[in-house]
């Protein structure tokens, strides 16, 4: 364990940087400096403690001790621990950031939005939310942050203020909220049952030693975690997120395929693997409950997307079958479920925010919001729509994009499953591959429509309607995840193949390396 | 050492300073503010000597005029009343700067002094009820204040003159509640100090003249803290009351009644005498439990702001109760309903005086008016955001820090209806100040005339920095004082405070 405050100074980025936004309103120039440099500062932090947790340490950073005795280590803690785990989610959203709030200016810019101090200092506040979420040491810690990203936004998925966007923000405040008071729920149950909330490798022991004696109050605590985490966005708990599309592009794109459901889905697989422990998980039964739910909503948030015609809708419904998979992975309680649960969480969020950002950028080029108005635009903006078949190959998981990889570990997970646990387990690997298929199934006919159809809205001479790229601001964002989404599977091969791996591993952050790690302190190896 | 003086002080020099105002202000209309300001600056310096003193040193004992404790009145002051001491004071200070210049735009001038002579006095029953350690003594300043109080309510005329009446009327009965409960005991025991009668009082608990004047105390402070069903003239009161007033009473003087009920209840009756009675901490329980719903729902209910924020006080004096209700149980409600006294005061304090800007501003009462009340007022606002948050229970303000000791003693004692009943409460405060925000922020302002239309401005008072800042300071604490409750700087607070709990004599 080494002692450093490195995660709190990272955290302190955003948090510092959302006063000076404020202050330097007048001055957009100056004000955007400040989320920039903020999120460099941030990333770079964080990106330092990769050296410490690859040597198979974690780091430790305890603001203050509560009055509430702990029975794990005296008091309990409000404070940072950093792991494998923890570190990947941190890396992702931090990484992340900067680029879309260089995508958020072009974006902004453009379309010569209102309000857009208050824009970027909810989203300061956001993602200082998502890296406490992500740093978090224990429960409490957890709470008190994930409570602030919902708060911090609320602001901007109401930030059109139109009668559409109000009632989104208000159906969105509805639901996260609702969820924090189960999570709330939850993580007091848990202290009171064990005297502690820490996070720790295997599971809480005080917490497994319970099972014979208090089966219903824990399967009861398990679900308020699970409503806790409505962010995830699970099923029958999803119709805030589509309708959360009312946000700004950039908004969706980073919160709602990365900082927001993400924080969800990683508050499940803590909670399964930190709190619970896989142990406990097969004891409940929890583990077959918990996949039952994730394979229906990866089966039906698929169906949906079929139906819908607005790009950011059916990209929607696709985070909720994408995020179901992550909870698929834990629930399958094996190593490769998890490997595959863990990888999945920046390489989706790579993909995803790729998707996203393109939409934006098709919209802010065109003005079009509907796929069936897309005929030809691949023609008009290739780059664009070259990032988005990227971003389409990974979520359908076909190589050479990094999507396959976490895929295949699932598959493999639910193999491992059926031969564990129990033969039901293998229903599972087929939900995976009909979801998989499902994918494709919605996500070509865009690319078809893009590229091959010919474009209908002409003018009375013939003429197509002018369209160009968007601006260079939103460009780079976009190619640099859609690059980052093939760099990563690359560096996978090249580390199997054994050359130029350091320099990929840089390239690629590490995760791999994490992941091993944070595997290995699941399941204790 | 002279820091035993202090509690008499506190009281004395406030109650020379509200004739002094009187005097003062006959001569010179202005002076009378800054006198009122100077005194409770004092009497704030005063108290937080005796809480320093309290906390390392253990209780003041300060017999009136050198005649023993049984027989002369005692001034007792504990963790406890140090700690609401403080609170009120500053509370206190910070209303006495913000009504300057509100009082100066909702009363005629002629009624400024008056108004402070009024607010010095109730200052002066505020402490001597916390400083005091006799039942009779109790009483006599609870008329004090609540005399002071009426008269403040009624200060605006017109249809406060009929709340007032109201207050008078309910006020009476609970302090009649109270005087009688104070001669049943007199009538068995012969003694009106508190730590006598706690140690007379053992032997006589299967007295009915005992188990009678206990549910006197518990109604008729009930009354004077406007605990659901006895609430009626509350909404009435702090919404026709001028804004400092409203936000005073909201702020200190119920949770003052609070405390005199906390002290009835663990110092002269003692947890044994709960115990004894199974079921009675479930009832209080449950009755709190109910407050704090229907205070929720007819919150809602409300298009006036003001009487919103008084429907939600019933509710949160609700949550004070529970946590007295599950003391017998855990520490941590006890200690839940102490830290909820302080962070209902900063809360309830700093929306009452935004109320009181809005309406200084421009005469805003009606919530469906507020729209686009950001763009107008940003720092009203802000300020505004940050209560609404604490009042949602928003980690990491003070809201949140009640509802976790609230949560953690609820749930340690397998509560599991308090427990929804906290939760489902803090759902209901995001759909009544939800609504707010939304209107102050995002709803756009509805044009109201040509000259607007046409990029005119309307000619509209800028709040002073005398009335902001009092806001702000309100606001800030409520971050503060959240991660405050947090850390475990408290501690030195909650060991005396279990000793309280657990009957162990001071």
């Amino acid at each position: 364990m080494v002692e450093s405050l490195i995660p709190l100074l990272a955290i302190l980025c955003p948090a510092f940087a959302a006063p000076l936004i404020l202050l330097f309103g007048k001055h957009p120039n100056i004000r955007e400096w400040w989320t920039i440099a903020a999120g460099l500062a941030m990333f770079s932090l964080i990106f330092l403690m990769i050296h410490t947790v690859l040597s198979g340490d974690v780091v430790d950073c305890v603001l203050f001790q509560t009055m509430f005795r702990d029975s794990l280590s005296g008091y309990l803690k409000i404070g940072f621990r950093v792991d494998a785990f923890g570190l990947i989610f941190a890396l992702t959203s931090s990484s992340l950031w900067i680029l879309v709030s260089f995508y958020s200016i072009g974006y902004m810019r453009s379309l010569r939005e209102h309000a857009q101090t208050r824009y970027f200092f909810s989203f300061a506040f956001a993602i200082f939310g998502a890296i406490g979420v992500a740093l978090s040491r224990n429960l409490v810690t957890m709470y008190i942050f994930y409570e602030i990203l919902t708060v911090s936004t609320y602001p901007l998925v109401a930030h059109d203020q139109t009668p559409e966007a109000i009632s989104g923000g208000r159906k969105y405040l509805a639901y996260l909220m609702t969820a924090g008071v189960f999570f709330l729920f939850g993580v007091i149950m848990v202290y009171v049952l064990t005297g502690t909330t820490d996070f720790t490798n295997g599971g809480i022991k005080a917490l497994s030693a319970l099972a014979p004696t208090h089966k219903l109050i824990l399967t009861v605590c398990f679900f308020c975690f699970l409503l806790g985490f409505m962010k995830a966005a699970w099923m029958p708990f999803h119709s805030w997120l589509p309708t959360a599309m009312v946000a700004p592009t950039p908004v969706s794109a980073l919160l709602h395929a990365v900082a927001v459901v993400k924080a969800g889905v990683f508050g499940i697989v803590r909670v399964v693997c930190y709190i619970y422990g896989v142990d406990l998980m097969n004891s409940l039964g929890l583990g077959l409950i918990l996949a039952c739910i994730a394979g229906f909503t990866m089966i039906v948030a698929n169906l949906f997307a079929i139906a819908q015609d607005n790009l950011k809708r059916r990209l929607a419904y696709s985070t909720i079958n994408q995020l179901s998979y992550i909870i698929l992975g834990a629930a399958l309680l094996t190593q490769d479920g998890v490997r595959g649960a863990m990888m999945h969480i920046p390489f989706h969020g790579y993909m995803k925010i790729t998707l996203f950002l393109c939409a934006g950028a098709i919209m802010v080029a065109s003005g079009k919001k509907n796929i069936s108005e897309m005929a030809g635009i691949g023609r008009a903006m290739p780059v664009t729509m070259l990032a988005f078949s990227v971003g389409a190959l990974g979520m359908c998981g076909i190589p050479p994009v990094v999507g396959f990889i976490s895929k295949w570990y699932l598959c493999l997970g639910a193999y491992q499953s059926s031969l564990t646990y129990s033969p039901i387990m293998i229903v599972f690997l087929f939900t995976l591959l009909i979801a998989s298929l499902l994918d494709v199934v919605y996500f070509f006919p865009i690319i078809h429509t893009a590229f091959f159809k010919e474009p209908e809205d002409k003018d009375e001479d013939g003429k197509e309607p002018k369209i160009k790229e968007a601006p260079i601001f939103m460009l780079v964002p976009l190619t640099i995840t859609a690059i980052f989404s093939i760099i990563f599977f690359i560096a996978f091969i090249l580390r199997a193949v054994g050359i130029f791996s350091p320099y990929m591993d840089i390239l690629s952050l590490h995760i791999y390396d994490l992941v091993r790690i944070a595997v290995g302190n699941v399941f204790i190896i | 050492m002279v820091v035993e003086h202090f509690p008499v002080l506190v009281v004395a020099v406030s109650l020379i300073s509200a004739y002094t105002i009187l005097v003062a202000g006959w001569l010179n209309r202005k002076s009378s503010c800054f006198i009122s300001i100077a005194t409770i600056t004092f009497q704030l310096i005063l108290a937080l000597f005796i809480l320093h003193h309290v906390l390392t040193w253990g209780t003041i004992h300060y017999p009136l005029g050198g005649w023993a404790p049984p027989w002369g009145i005692e001034y007792v002051v504990d963790a406890l009343n140090a700690y609401v001491l403080v609170i009120l004071l500053f509370a206190s200070l910070l209303v006495a700067i913000y009504s300057w210049r509100s009082i100066q735009s909702e009363l005629p001038a002629k009624k400024t002094v008056s108004f402070y002579v009024l607010f010095q006095l109730l200052v002066t029953g505020l402490c001597g009820i916390t400083v005091t350690g006799d039942m009779f003594n109790l009483y006599v300043f609870l008329e004090i204040s609540s005399l002071a109080a009426y008269a403040l309510i009624a200060a605006a005329g017109g249809r406060a003159l009929k709340a007032s009446y109201n207050y008078v009327i309910m006020g009476s009965i609970g302090a009649c509640f109270y005087l009688l409960g104070v001669g049943f005991l007199y009538a068995v025991t012969g003694s009106l100090n508190m730590a006598d009668l706690m140690s007379l009082l053992p032997p006589l608990y299967g007295n009915r003249v005992v188990q009678a004047a206990f549910v006197f105390f518990v109604i008729g402070m009930s009354i004077k803290m406007a605990l659901f069903p006895l609430h009626l003239w509350q909404p009435d009161a702090y919404t026709y009351a001028p804004s400092a007033v409203s936000a005073y009473i909201a702020a200190t003087m119920s949770h003052i009644s609070v405390y005199a009920l906390i002290r009835v209840i663990f110092s002269v009756f003692t947890l044994d005498f709960v115990k004894a009675y199974i079921g009675m901490d479930l009832a209080i329980c449950w009755v709190a439990a109910i407050g704090i719903i229907a205070g929720s729902v007819l919150a809602i209910a409300q298009n006036n702001f003001k009487r919103m924020l008084a429907y939600s006080s019933v509710s949160q004096i609700g949550y004070i109760v529970l946590g007295m209700g599950l003391a017998p149980a855990t520490t941590w409600g006890f200690f839940g309903a102490v830290a909820h006294i302080l962070n209902h005061t900063i809360m309830k304090g700093c929306l009452f005086l935004v109320a009181g800007a809005f309406i200084y501003k421009a005469g805003l009462r009606d919530i469906r008016e507020f729209r686009g009340l950001g763009k107008r007022m940003p720092y009203t606002s802000a300020v505004f955001t940050i209560a609404a948050l604490s009042m949602i229970g928003v980690p990491p303000t003070v809201g949140f820090a009640t509802k976790l000791f609230l949560m953690v003693a609820t749930l340690e004692t397998y509560n599991y209806a308090f427990a929804g009943v906290l939760l489902l409460n803090s759902l209901l405060e995001l759909v009544y100040f939800g609504r707010l925000i939304e209107r102050i922020y995002l709803l756009h302002e509805e044009p109201e005339s040509e000259s607007e239309l046409n990029g005119g401005t309307r000619d509209e008072k800028r709040i002073p920095y005398s009335m902001l800042i009092p806001m702000f300071i309100f606001a800030a604490l409520c971050i503060i004082a959240g991660i405050f409750w947090l850390t475990n700087l408290a501690t030195p607070l909650i060991e005396p405070l279990t000793d309280l709990c657990t009957g162990v004599m001071p």
